[in-house]
């Protein structure tokens, strides 16, 4: 079970007082899957809606009610599965996993506890500040998400909105394979962009579509194990730092100090960035699972598996080989633009048929910094990838200069439109008349005829008429051609 | 009849009592340990039954469990999922609070 003897690079180590401590870490995440019903009922799952609106009688655990599996959840469990190279088990069950909450009106959670649905499987992740890791899968499973409590509409009492109750959840946990806060939150972007790019899950995590539970323990560098905590429910990748850090810390400490850990769940505040004990001790995990008698086991034909293996789209790793290979980009670069699909299918479209690198420049540089600047989404880009792309088309057949088009593009941005329009409309046409030009130059020349002695000794000055040249054509005539034509002028 | 090897005693019987948040007397607690001990000595007599190769059976009906389509069907329905909660307030089921 325990895949990795590997011990944590030097500089993943953490200091104490006695020495040097190593972070053991593994992760179970829930990603919500993108269905339009729920996991066991007919009710929707969309974000956002009243309270208690999209709730069935069997969500609410009304006496009687019998669940009936949603297909395509099991279809996206087992695609995602397949994204993760894990083995797909062909024969899973439902169990029952009992305890008392406000938000659980059954009294139970339905989970896979013996027989999960996906078995083990292998990801490989790129902290950025450390070499390739491999991180074993140990299982995902199918289970049911409980409500919501609200604690802060009354003093004494608990508002609780069923809504997400019964919505469909991937549990999908890793091995402890993880040695670094660093480690950890690449793990969790890689299977975000993972699940993303499989359209099994939205991977939004401040909508808490996506969350981590992060299992901790320290031990010295190589040596016995320590022993675990577990903090829930931690929902971006600055927090997962952050929280391990914390209770990596705090860990050591109480071993320094003589003391030992004691095997607990604990609760992460962002606000105050500590760890705090969750449940007591003694009623933790301590389930009770057996079979769901209201559920038959899932048993899926081959084919079926097949067929969705037959239609996984290309995922993240495979499409960062590809741009690579296919529009000469660096690594680093193809990495950006697929870390997801959004961004990769942006890019792809924008650099097709085009020169990959500068596609990939413009990208990562104006649009990206434009987007940034202005707190918008890529998805809702003011710019069309096909309107960006038409914008370079007209750098490389010299309509416009590459400075020209930074104009071009903002424009694009304020209102819209296609790169072949805005230069029609505001007059940027790049002006490559070598007759006006010259004109031009020779305007430039008269005007500062002690420059033009200074230039011909020492042709550096050459700047200084090219720079006056395209001031009075308002940025608009050929550089190159000015060049050219200066240089003719002053028998250069 | 005589308690089985993993039998239960009262501390398991308080314990099982609370996670199942079910209140049981004190004195209730030895009555109940043995009353358990027996039902489960009972089932025991099936360990005696010869299973070797036979596959476990995990229901009654071997067949695969039906599966439904992503479809909305259900929901819509705040004032029949509340009819029964003894208070509720602007759509919400109110519960005395859950935590500290």
């Amino acid at each position: 079970m325990f895949t990795a003897e590997r011990v944590a690079d030097e500089k993943d180590w953490m200091k104490g007082e006695t020495g040097d401590w190593e972070l053991i870490i593994g992760l179970e995440v829930h990603a919500q899957v993108s269905s339009n019903a729920k996991l066991f009922s007919g009710a929707a799952t969309e974000y956002g809606a009243e309270p208690n609106t999209q709730v069935s009688l069997v969500d609410a655990g009304m006496p009687g009610m019998l669940p009936v599996i949603n297909e395509f959840c099991v279809e996206q469990a087992v695609r995602t599965g397949l994204g993760l190279n894990a083995q797909i088990n062909l024969f899973s069950r439902f169990d029952r996993k009992n305890y008392f909450y406000v938000d659980l009106p059954q009294g139970y959670q339905i989970s896979q506890f013996e027989h999960p649905i996906v078995g083990e499987g292998e990801i490989e992740i790129h902290p950025e500040d450390g070499d390739a890791v491999k991180v074993g899968i140990e299982r995902l499973h199918l289970e049911q998400d409980a409500g919501k409590s609200v604690h802060d509409l009354s003093d004494d009492e608990t508002y609780v909105d069923l809504n997400r109750s019964g919505v469909a959840l991937m549990e999908i946990v890793s091995k402890p394979d993880m040695r670094s806060p660093e480690e950890a939150s690449a793990y969790v972007d890689k299977l975000r962009g993972i699940v993303r790019a499989l359209g099994t899950c939205d991977g939004d995590m401040e909508k808490g579509n996506l969350r981590a539970d992060v299992n901790v323990s320290v031990r010295r560098p190589g040596g016995e194990l320590g022993t675990r905590c577990e903090i829930k429910n931690v929902n971006s990748l600055r927090f997962i730092r952050q929280a391990i850090n914390h209770e990596a810390r705090r860990q050591i400490e109480i071993i320094e100090a003589g003391g030992t850990i004691d095997q607990e769940t604990r609760l992460y505040d962002s606000v105050k960035n500590e760890t705090r004990s969750m449940r007591s001790k003694e009623d933790a995990h301590d389930y009770r699972y057996f079979p769901d008698p209201d559920l038959l086991p899932l048993q899926l034909e081959q084919s079926f598996v097949d067929n969705i293996k037959a239609t996984l789209p290309e995922l993240p790793d495979a499409r960062k080989a590809r741009f690579v290979e296919e529009f000469g980009i660096p690594a680093y670069d193809a990495g950006v633009l697929t870390a997801d699909k959004v961004t990769g299918d942006y890019y792809e479209t924008t650099a097709k048929g085009r020169d990959g690198k500068i596609a990939a420049n413009w990208v990562m540089g104006e649009l990206f910094g434009a987007l940034n600047k202005a707190g918008i989404d890529l998805a809702d880009s003011p710019v069309s990838a096909e309107n960006l792309g038409g914008l370079l088309d007209r750098i490389a057949d010299n309509t416009i200069s590459g400075k020209i088009a930074k104009t071009v593009f903002e424009k694009m941005f304020e209102g819209g439109g296609s790169a072949d329009e805005i230069i029609e409309r505001e007059g940027l046409k790049q002006v490559t008349d070598t007759g006006a030009i010259e004109a031009m130059v020779q305007e430039a020349l008269d005007a500062n005829p002690a420059q033009v002695e200074k230039a011909k000794q020492n042709p550096k000055l050459l700047g200084f008429f090219v720079g006056q040249v395209m001031k009075a054509s308002g940025g608009k005539a050929n550089p190159q051609a000015v060049n050219q034509i200066l240089r003719a002028k002053l028998g250069l | 009849m005589s308690a089985p090897e993993n039998g239960v005693n009262a501390e398991t019987v308080r314990k099982i009592a609370r996670l199942s948040r079910l209140h049981v007397a004190e004195g209730r607690l030895v009555p109940l340990a043995d009353e358990l001990n027996g039902i489960l000595g009972w089932i025991e007599q099936l360990n005696e039954v010869d299973v070797d190769g036979v596959e476990p059976m995990t229901s009654a009906v071997d067949v695969s469990a039906p599966l439904r389509a992503d479809q909305i069907t259900d929901g819509g329905k705040r004032d029949a999922v509340l009819a029964n909660a003894p208070k509720s307030d602007s759509g919400f089921y109110v519960v005395p609070r859950s935590v500290e």
